[in-house]
C-alpha cells in the first residue's frame, strides 16, 4: 500500500445543464490504487462509474483536478491502460480477428502480417471464440462480442485493465470461465485492475479492495471496502469463508439503503480520506484519515442500514 | 416464397407494360378519314392531314427506328446527326468528369469539415446559401468566364453533384459513433491512420448515399445542360430532334436516358451495398 500506481486526485465532473445550470456527477474524488492492485467500483446506475473510468482512460477530461499514473499526470488516452468498454465498441465492418488484430499492429506497428495474426490467434482462443475468427461482431452473441473486446484488450499487454461492466452480458458459466480467465491473467502479468461492476459476488471474488459509491447526481466515494478473502481464493467455494457473508452483507446493505441515505448521514465525510472498512476486523483499520475517521469503521450488524 | 414472389411481380410487370403498349398503339394509331385537298397543299400539310396519320408515333415507329438506331449507334454525318452511342457517350463522358472532380473535392473537404467543428461552422453559411443554387443558373457564368461551352457543361455537373456529397461526407464523418473513436484513442492510433481505419469505414455508408444522389442529379442535369449549350450529347439530340420535328426521336432518347440513368444509379448502389456493414 505505500506506492501509489494510480492516484485520482480531487476530481470533479460536470456538465452543463438546462437553464445556464450545471449539474455535477461527482466533486472532489480521490481515491487510489497500489500497483498489482485488483479494484472493483460498485454503485447505482448513472452514478458516475462509467465517468471516472473514462476519465482514468483518459477519454474524458475531468472538469478539476488531476489523474497521476506511476508519478505522472495523465494527458490523454495510452496503450499501457486498455479498456473494455461497456457497449463493446467493436467495429462492425472487422471480423472477429480484425478486431482484435487491429489492437495488435497499432500497439506492434512494426509487426508482420503473420506474427500480428499469431499473436491475436492466442487470445482468441483464450476467450473461447476459436472457430469465430471470421464472424463479423453483427453475427455474434452479446456474450460473444463483449469477449472479443476482452481479448482486445487483453492482446495488448497493458499495464492496467480498466473494465466497465465486461461480463454483464454473460451467462453464468462464461462469466466465470472468463473472471477465472481475467483473474489469471491479472495476478500472472502483475497488471493493476479497475473494474465496475453490478454484481456483488464478482467483486468479492475478483477484487482486493471495493470502492462504494453513492448515488448521483453528486455521487461521492463512500468507503472502500478491504477483501478480507485470502489472495489464492477459488471461485466455487467463496462462500465457505466465514467473512464472505459479513462482507456481502456490507455490500448489499451498502447498495439497498446507504448508497442513498450516506450523504445525509455523514456531513463530515472527508472525500479526501475516505474510511477504509475492514470486514471482521474492527480495531484493525488503518484509514488514511485522522483518527476520528478511523472511530467511524463500520462493521456488519453496526451500522444504521443493517437495522432497517 | 420470395421466388414466386418475384415470379409474380415480373408478370405483372410484363402485363403493365403490355397494356402500355396497346394503348399507345390504339391511341395513336391512322384515323380512317382522309381529307380530299390539292397536291400543293397536301405537300404542306404532311402525313398528318393525307393520310389521317395521327403526329404522335406509334410503337411500332418507334420500335422500328429505335431498331436502326440500335444497328448504327456510332455513325458520324458532321455535327447535326451522329449516332445514338456517340450522342450518349459525349454526354456519360460529361457526366463523369463533372463527377469525379467533384468527388475529388468533396470527400477531403466533406472529412475536413466533418473533423473540425470549426471549419464546419465557419463553412456552414457559404455552403447553405450554394446549395440551393440551380446548377444552370452557374451556366452564364460559366460560359462568360470558361468561353468553352463542353467545359462549361462539366462545370455545371461539378457543381451540382458536389453538394449531396459534400453534405453527406461531413454528415457522416460527423456522426461516426464516439466509441468507435475512442477504440482508436485507446489503441493512441494517430490521426491519419485513425480517419482510414477509423473513420473512412464508418462514414463510407453515408458517403457512397450521397454519391448517388449526386450522380442521378448529374444525369438530369447534363440533358438540360446540354440543350443550352448544344454541340453534342443526348440533351443536344433531344433539342435537335424536336427542331427537326421528329417526335420519334425524341421518344428514343427519353427512352435511353432513362435507362442510362437507372445503370449508373446502380452501379453507386452496388458500392453502396459493398460498403455497408450490418450492425
Ligand atoms: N454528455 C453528458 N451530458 C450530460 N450528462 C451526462 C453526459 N454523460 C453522462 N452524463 C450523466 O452522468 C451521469 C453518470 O454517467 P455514467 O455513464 O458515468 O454512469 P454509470 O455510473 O456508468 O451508470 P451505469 O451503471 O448505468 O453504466 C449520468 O447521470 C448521466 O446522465
Ligand atoms: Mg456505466
Amino acid at each position: 500500500m505505500t506506492d501509489k500506481f494510480i492516484s485520482i486526485e480531487g476530481i470533479a465532473k460536470r456538465y452543463p445543464g438546462s437553464g445556464g445550470a450545471t449539474t455535477t456527477i461527482f466533486e472532489n474524488l480521490w481515491l487510489s490504487m497500489a500497483r498489482g492492485e485488483f479494484a472493483c467500483v460498485i454503485g447505482h446506475s448513472g452514478c458516475g462509474k462509467t465517468t471516472v473510468l473514462n476519465i482514468l482512460a483518459g477519454l474524458d477530461a475531468p472538469s478539476e483536478g488531476a489523474v497521476i499514473v506511476d508519478g505522472q499526470a495523465i494527458s490523454g488516452t495510452s496503450l499501457d491502460r486498455a479498456v473494455i468498454f461497456q457497449s463493446h465498441a467493436l467495429l462492425p465492418w472487422r471480423t472477429v480477428l480484425g478486431n482484435v488484430a487491429y489492437a495488435v499492429s497499432s500497439k506492434w506497428r512494426s509487426w508482420d502480417r503473420a506474427k500480428v495474426k499469431t499473436h491475436t490467434q492466442t487470445f482468441i482462443d483464450l476467450v473461447g471464440l476459436t472457430g469465430s475468427e471470421h464472424k463479423r461482431p453483427s453475427e455474434l452473441s452479446g456474450g460473444m462480442k463483449q469477449r472479443v473486446g476482452i481479448a482486445r484488450a487483453l492482446s495488448i499487454t497493458p499495464k492496467m485493465m480498466l473494465m466497465d461492466e465486461p461480463f454483464s452480458a454473460l451467462d453464468a458459466l462464461t462469466r466465470g470461465t472468463l473472471q477465472d480467465e481475467v483473474r489469471r491473467i491479472c495476478l500472472q502479468t502483475g497488471q493493476t485492475a479497475f473494474m465496475i461492476t453490478h454484481d456483488v459476488d464478482e467483486a468479492i471474488y475478483l477484487a482486493d479492495k471495493i470502492f462504494l459509491m453513492t448515488n448521483g447526481p453528486g455521487a461521492m466515494l463512500a468507503e472502500v471496502v478491504e477483501n478480507p478473502l485470502p489472495r489464492d481464493r477459488a471461485r466455487t467455494d467463496l462462500h465457505r469463508h466465514p467473512l464472505y457473508y459479513a462482507l456481502r452483507n456490507h455490500i448489499i446493505d451498502f447498495l439497498v439503503t446507504r448508497s442513498k441515505t450516506f450523504v445525509a448521514e455523514q456531513p463530515d465525510h472527508d472525500p479526501r480520506n475516505v474510511p477504509t472498512v475492514h470486514i471482521g476486523k474492527p480495531g484493525l483499520t488503518i484509514a488514511s484519515g485522522s483518527e476520528e475517521q478511523q472511530r467511524q469503521i463500520r462493521t456488519p450488524g453496526t451500522n444504521p442500514g443493517l437495522s432497517a | 416464397m420470395t421466388s414466386s414472389l418475384r415470379l409474380r411481380a415480373g408478370l405483372v410487370s410484363i402485363a403493365l407494360l403490355a397494356a402500355f403498349l396497346g394503348i399507345w398503339y390504339l391511341a395513336t394509331r391512322s384515323t380512317a378519314s382522309v381529307a380530299t385537298m390539292s397536291p400543293e397543299y397536301a405537300k404542306l400539310m404532311g402525313l398528318t392531314a393525307t393520310q389521317g396519320k395521327s403526329a404522335m408515333p406509334g410503337p411500332l415507329d418507334v420500335g422500328a427506328k429505335l431498331w436502326e438506331h440500335l444497328k448504327r449507334p456510332f455513325y458520324d454525318n458532321g455535327p447535326n446527326d451522329k449516332g445514338l452511342g456517340i450522342q450518349l457517350a459525349y454526354s456519360i463522358a460529361r457526366v463523369g468528369t463533372g463527377y469525379l472532380m467533384a468527388v475529388l473535392v468533396a470527400i477531403p473537404l466533406g472529412f475536413l469539415i466533418g473533423m473540425s467543428p470549426l471549419l464546419s461552422r465557419a463553412l456552414d453559411p457559404f455552403i447553405q446559401v450554394l446549395k440551393p443554387i440551380s446548377p444552370l443558373a452557374w451556366m452564364p457564368l460559366a460560359l462568360y468566364t470558361i468561353k468553352d461551352s463542353s467545359i462549361s457543361a462539366i462545370f455545371v455537373i461539378f457543381i451540382c453533384s458536389i453538394w449531396p456529397m459534400l453534405l453527406n461526407t461531413v454528415f457522416g464523418v460527423a456522426s461516426v459513433r464516439k466509441e468507435w473513436i475512442n477504440v482508436a484513442r485507446t489503441l493512441e492510433v494517430g490521426t491519419i491512420r485513425r480517419a482510414f481505419t477509423v473513420i473512412l469505414p464508418a462514414a463510407a455508408p453515408t458517403i457512397l448515399t450521397g454519391m448517388r444522389i449526386s450522380i442521378g442529379i448529374a444525369w438530369l442535369v447534363i440533358v438540360a445542360a446540354e440543350m443550352l449549350v448544344g454541340g453534342t450529347g443526348i440533351g443536344y439530340f433531344v433539342w435537335n430532334e424536336w427542331n427537326n420535328l421528329s417526335i420519334t426521336n425524341v421518344i428514343i432518347a427519353i427512352l435511353l436516358i432513362g435507362i442510362v440513368g437507372m445503370l449508373l444509379d446502380q452501379i453507386l448502389a452496388r458500392f453502396t451495398r459493398m460498403v455497408t456493414f450490418p450492425e
